[in-house]
């Protein structure tokens, strides 16, 4: 039977360790929604998702009060829409129509973001394609609950290269639409290579095609329990650090796939997977950052913390697989600057710039997120980055991603509130030099000679 | 059975034990078994009880409990069962 030591632990690790279920995640298929008639598409999009997901708040209230587990986020991903309003959206300003049908939808059935407002242009774009990317600021800047998301590249298809040209542009126009709020649209708008269907954290969730018709995938969180659990390692070797890092993440991840059964069994939609992600937020003691520094950095961004990153995502994964009998998504270590206090006091006392953050995304679970950078960084040096990021994914056979955010009016050690979960960031530095040419060359990378597997 | 796991913290006095039994009693929860200890003044209760027969719904005995604890000066918290299992049991 389980002792007094066994219940506190856990209940030490909810209530001081800041332990929670970042998110249950309802991915909704849309496939069934495509009419060649834009109200009707809008009606039947609104119609199917306030049915699917009624119960997905209160359910996830229930779960929360049985177990005593905060649950943060009840989201949904739907469908990339480029593709329900494929043959229904003739120009940009249609497919905005169906980002504000998400949103209502969204707010009527009580969620806090819906994401899949996104487009899977990994070796081409279609009509459609291009007409939704080109929506996405307008689409961003009317909505209050969308995430939208763009597939840029694979290691199966290489980077489409002019989809990056167009996403830096984006991303610059993103920001000024949203420029009254401190560009907040691009907090909402992620730039994937390699992005997996599963996914169930904002901004770049979506319910991929490969899925079925609904689907449960539950994020868990925890960096304040493993920072709490490798205090007691201090000192001693690899070995050991690594072990309680694994226990540590098997725990955590136990909680996660209970969480994501029940769920499944109350609203009786399918499990479909655990993301093992480690994801921080602005409160003292979440934070990826203070792991990496318990590990033995003075600062993130010291010499060692790409090696220190390597080994932290290695040991959730491993501790987290046996605890789970489906694992996807991301799974790793998330490490956005905004949302994590540890990130945001080394940028701003110098120890982090963006060509660490990006080593460090070399072995993390996704990419650069949440970084702001000057609002007057040209749209061709956002795409530089998008690109060398996407590069990072593809040859690595990694997921990649960027979510960057150019504020319009401010400058470098200027602060940026997004306010919430979002956080706050300082502004850092780009490179100044210029990548125009290579930007404007067009056409796409080949796939790297490692994805010819057959 | 429906096990759930009640646990109490708080400052010490008199009767705490007593005022949650008696509150369980009436309710036909059956309490299969207490833990607890006294450090440094602090109170720390671990029960495992079974609410199959219980004449409330989880709910409620654990909205109950909770004012309880508030009436006491303790922290009274009921959680099910599997969240323990799942992280201590393989």
């Amino acid at each position: 039977m389980l002792n007094m030591f066994e219940v506190n632990e856990t209940n030490k690790m909810i209530e001081q360790e800041m332990l929670d279920v970042r998110t249950i995640t309802m991915g909704i298929s849309l496939l069934d929604c495509c009419d060649s008639d834009l109200k009707s598409v809008n009606e039947k999009i609104y119609n199917k998702i306030t049915t699917v997901a009624k119960n997905l708040v209160s359910v996830g209230k229930e779960i929360e009060r049985d177990f005593a587990i905060p649950i943060v986020n009840k989201r949904i991903s739907v469908t990339p829409i480029a593709m329900i309003g494929a043959s229904s959206c003739k120009t940009p300003e249609d497919f905005v129509t169906i980002a504000q049908t998400l949103d209502r939808a969204a707010k009527e059935v009580g969620v806090n973001f819906i994401g899949g407002y996104s487009a899977l242009v990994s070796k081409g774009m279609t009509t459609a394609d291009k007409n939704l990317i080109c929506s996405i600021p307008k689409a961003l800047a009317c909505t209050d609950r969308v995430c939208s998301s763009v597939n840029v590249g694979s290691t199966k298809t290489g980077i489409n290269m002019d989809a990056v040209a167009l996403m830096g542009k984006i991303v610059l126009q993103t920001a000024e639409e949203t420029k009254d709020n401190d560009s907040l649209g691009c907090a909402k708008l992620v730039i994937f290579c390699n992005a997996p269907d599963d996914n169930p954290f904002m901004a770049g969730a979506f319910h991929g095609v490969t899925e079925a018709d609904a689907i449960i995938n539950v994020g868990v969180s925890g960096p304040g329990v493993v920072k709490r659990a490798i205090e007691t390692a201090r000192g001693k070797d690899f070995e050991v650090l690594c072990e309680t890092i694994k226990k540590t993440a098997f725990k955590i991840t136990r909680v996660g796939q209970l969480v994501a059964q029940e769920a499944s069994k109350r609203l009786n939609i399918p499990f479909g997977i655990i993301d093992l992600s480690l994801a921080p937020t602005p409160a003292i003691g979440d934070s990826v950052a203070e792991i990496l520094e318990e590990i033995g950095l003075e600062r993130v961004g010291a010499p060692g913390t790409t090696a220190a990153l390597a080994l932290l995502n290695d040991q959730v994964k491993k501790g987290g697989v046996m605890a789970s009998s489906y694992v996807g998504g991301l799974s790793g270590a998330f490490i956005p600057v905004s949302e994590d206090q540890g990130m945001i006091d080394a940028v701003a006392m110098g120890a982090l710039n963006l060509e660490k953050l990006e080593a460090m995304t070399c072995v993390c679970s996704v990419g650069l997120d949440m970084i702001a950078i000057p609002g007057d960084t040209p749209a061709s040096t956002i795409s530089g980055v998008i690109a060398d990021e996407s590069a990072i994914g593809m040859i690595n056979q990694k997921t990649t991603a960027v979510r960057i955010i150019p504020v319009i009016g401010k400058s470098v050690g200027e602060m940026v509130e997004f306010g919430g979960l979002l956080g706050y960031a300082p502004v850092m530095p780009v490179n100044k030099y210029s990548c125009e040419k290579f930007i404007s060359r067009g056409g796409r990378i080949p796939a790297p000679i490692h994805s010819f597997k057959n | 059975m429906n096990k759930t796991i009640i646990t109490v913290v708080g400052k010490d006095t008199v009767g705490i034990i007593a005022k949650i039994c008696t509150y369980l009693a009436n309710n036909q929860v059956n309490i299969l078994d207490i833990s607890q200890t006294i450090v440094q003044g602090y109170f720390n209760m671990m029960m495992i009880v079974d609410i199959n027969e219980a004449a409330k719904s989880f709910g409620e005995l654990a909205d109950e409990l909770e004012q309880i604890g508030d009436e006491i000066g303790v922290k009274v918290k009921c959680q099910r069962e599997e969240i323990f299992t799942k992280m201590h049991r393989i």
